[in-house]
C-alpha cells in the first residue's frame, strides 16, 4: 500500500472520515505519521476554540478583577484562584464527572429561520466538554496576565486621555485595553503555547475517544503500545508539536508587531 | 479498624462514615498523598542539578556543548511535557535492558526487536522477574521521577540562564578588578546574586511542578488520582460499603488538596522573596 493511499484512508480518520479499522500489524512509518497528523486536527481545534473565546472572557475577567466594586472583583479573583491553583488534569476529571451526572435533557431553540436542538449529553463528548474545560482554564490564566498588565498601564496615559475629554468607556477601549494587550502580549504568547500543549491531555486522560477518534497523543500512545517501540511515534508527535508551536509563535509575533506598529522603526 | 466495623451492613450515619473512611483502601489513599510529596522532594534536587547543567552548558565556550544546552532548554517550549512523561520512562527502561542484555547475554544471537516485540534475555530484565512487587513499583516511580527531572530541569535551566545574565555586569567586573579568579567570581559574586533574579521563575516552576504531579497516574504509579478513581467508582451490593458513583466527591477532595498546596506555596515564596530582596539593587529591595 502506497503512502498516498494511506493518506486517503487515514488522513481524516480522527474526525471519522476514512477507514474505520486502525492498523494493527505491520505498522508502517507512513501510517504512523498520517494518523498522528490526523489526530492533530483535534489539538488545533481545541486550541483555536479555547484561545479565541478565552481571549474575550479573559478581558472581561481582568477588568472585573481590577474593578473597585467588590461584587465584581471578588468572583473574578475567586475564579482565577480556583483555576490557577489546581491542576488542569484534576479540572478535566471534576468537570467530566459533573457533566456525566447532569440529567440527560434536550432543548429545541428556535432561531426563527432554523431550529437547533441542544442536548446536555454533548457535554460528556470531548468536542464540547473538553473545549469548555480548556476555555475556562485559559480564561483564568490569561485573565491573571491581563490583570497584571492592566495594573502596569501608565497613569499618565489615562490622565492625558481624560484631559482631552474622553469618556470612561472611550478610555477603556482606546487607551487601557490596547496598552494592556501590548504589555501582556509576550506572556500571553507563552500561555497560548502552554494551552496548545495542554490539548494533548484531552483524549489521553479524561474524555473517552469515541470510535477511536482521538488526538495526536492518543494515536501516538496507541502506536507505542502496539509496536512496543516508543522511538518512532513519540518523535513524530514531538516533530508535529514543534512545527505547530513555531506556527503559533509566528502568528503571535505578527499580532505583536501589529499591536506595536506605531513604534516600529 | 474499629471493633464495631466488623459488620458494615448494620451501620448507619456517623458510624458508617467512620468505618467507611478507615477501610484498608482508604488508608492506602491517605498514604498515596505521601507519594506526591515524595515526588516533589525527590525531583527538586535533580531539577536544580539539571537546571544548572543546562544553564552552564548554554554559557559554555565550546560550541557543541552550547548547542546541546540550547537544544535541551528549547525543547520544552516546543514539545508538551506529557510526551516526555510518556516517552522517557519507556525509553529509559528499554535502553537499560538493552545495555544489560549486551553485557550479560553476549552470546544471544536473535535481534532485540522482533516485529512488534522487544525481547531481551531473562537475566537482563530490569527489575528481574523474580523481584518482589515493591521493587517493580519503586523502579517505575524512579523512572517517572527521572522524566519529571528532565522536563522541569529544562525549564529551570531557562530560568537560571536568564538569572545568570541578569546579574549586573559591573559586579563581575569589580570582582575581576579585585583579582578574583573566574571560579571565585562565579562562587562568591555571580552565584549568590543570581538567586534573587531566579526566584520568581523558580517559584513559578514549583507551582507548575505541583500541578503536574497528578500526571504520575498516567505513568502507572498508584498515586492519589488512581485511588480516587478506585474508591469513587460505583460499589454494588457485593461490596462491604456499597455506594453510587462518588468519583466527583473524591476529585473535589483532590482539588481542595491542590488548592491548599499551591496557596501555602504562594505564601511561602512571597515571604522568601521579601527576605532575599533585602538590600538588593531591585525595586523590591529599595522599598
Amino acid at each position: 500500500m502506497s503512502c498516498a493511499e494511506t493518506l486517503v484512508q487515514y488522513g481524516l480518520r480522527a474526525i471519522g472520515i476514512g477507514t474505520r479499522a486502525l492498523p494493527k500489524t505491520d505498522i508502517t512509518l507512513c501510517e504512523q505519521v498520517v494518523l498522528i497528523g490526523s489526530g492533530l486536527i483535534w489539538n488545533v481545534y481545541f486550541a483555536a476554540v479555547a484561545l479565541t473565546l478565552g481571549f474575550f472572557m479573559a478581558t472581561l475577567i481582568a477588568f472585573a478583577r481590577a474593578s473597585d466594586r467588590k461584587w465584581m472583583s471578588l468572583p473574578a479573583a475567586t475564579f482565577i484562584f480556583l483555576i490557577r491553583g489546581s491542576p488542569l488534569f484534576i479540572q478535566f476529571f471534576v468537570l467530566y464527572e459533573t457533566f456525566v451526572l447532569l440529567p440527560k435533557m434536550g432543548w429545541d431553540i428556535n432561531l426563527g429561520f432554523i431550529e437547533i436542538g441542544i442536548e446536555t449529553r454533548w457535554l460528556t463528548r470531548a468536542w464540547l466538554g473538553a473545549a469548555i474545560v480548556l476555555f475556562l482554564n485559559t480564561s483564568a490564566y490569561t485573565a491573571q496576565i491581563f490583570y497584571g498588565a492592566l495594573k502596569s498601564v501608565p497613569r499618565g496615559d489615562i490622565e492625558a486621555a481624560r484631559a482631552i475629554g474622553m469618556s470612561t468607556v472611550q478610555i477603556n477601549r482606546r487607551i487601557i485595553w490596547p496598552t494592556m494587550l501590548r504589555l501582556a502580549w509576550p506572556s500571553y504568547t507563552n500561555e497560548a503555547i502552554f494551552l496548545f500543549h495542554a490539548t494533548a491531555l484531552v483524549f489521553f486522560s479524561s474524555f473517552p475517544a469515541w470510535q477511536q477518534r482521538g488526538d495526536a497523543l492518543y494515536y501516538a500512545s496507541y502506536f507505542a503500545d502496539k509496536t512496543f517501540n516508543p522511538f518512532v511515534p513519540y518523535p513524530i508527535i514531538a516533530g508535529f508539536f514543534i512545527l505547530f508551536t513555531i506556527i503559533l509563535i509566528l502568528l503571535f509575533g505578527w499580532a505583536n508587531r501589529r499591536l506595536n506598529r506605531h513604534i516600529q522603526p | 479498624m474499629f471493633s464495631q466495623c466488623a459488620e458494615p451492613s448494620l451501620l448507619d450515619g456517623l458510624n458508617w462514615w467512620s468505618c467507611y473512611l478507615t477501610t484498608g483502601k482508604h488508608i492506602n489513599f491517605y498514604q498515596s498523598f505521601l507519594v506526591v510529596f515524595a515526588l516533589l522532594l525527590l525531583t527538586v534536587p535533580f531539577i536544580l542539578a539539571f537546571g544548572f547543567a543546562g544553564a552552564l552548558a548554554r554559557r559554555s565556550a565550546l560550541f557543541p556543548i552550547r548547542w546541546f544546552g540550547l537544544a535541551y532548554t528549547s525543547m520544552v517550549r516546543g514539545i508538551p511535557d506529557i510526551i516526555f512523561f510518556l516517552f522517557v520512562p519507556i525509553a529509559m527502561d528499554q535502553g537499560i535492558e538493552y545495555l544489560r542484555h549486551k553485557w550479560k547475554c553476549g552470546d544471544w544471537s536473535e535481534p532485540v526487536r522482533q516485529g512488534n516485540d522487544f525481547v531481551v534475555c531473562t537475566a537482563a530484565k530490569m527489575p528481574l522477574g523474580i523481584s518482589p512487587q515493591w521493587v517493580h513499583e519503586t523502579y517505575g516511580f524512579l523512572l517517572a521521577t527521572l522524566a519529571f527531572a528532565i522536563v522541569f530541569g529544562a525549564f529551570a535551566a531557562n530560568t537560571i540562564h536568564g538569572a545568570l545574565g541578569a546579574v549586573p555586569r559591573a559586579q563581575l567586573e569589580t570582582a575581576a578588578a579585585f583579582g578574583m579568579s573566574r571560579g571565585q567570581i562565579f562562587r562568591r559574586i555571580h552565584l549568590p546574586q543570581m538567586w534573587v533574579y531566579a526566584l520568581p521563575g523558580l517559584s513559578n516552576l514549583w507551582m507548575i511542578l505541583i500541578k503536574a504531579t497528578p500526571l504520575l497516574f498516567l505513568l502507572g504509579v498508584e498515586d492519589i488520582v488512581y485511588w480516587a478513581r478506585e474508591l469513587g467508582g460505583t460499589k454494588t451490593g457485593r461490596f462491604a460499603y456499597p455506594h453510587p458513583d462518588w468519583r466527583l466527591g473524591y476529585f473535589l477532595v483532590l482539588l481542595v488538596f491542590y488548592l491548599a498546596l499551591t496557596w501555602v506555596s504562594e505564601r511561602f515564596f512571597a515571604a522568601l522573596m521579601r527576605r532575599t530582596s533585602k538590600g538588593q539593587t531591585t525595586i523590591g529591595g529599595t522599598v
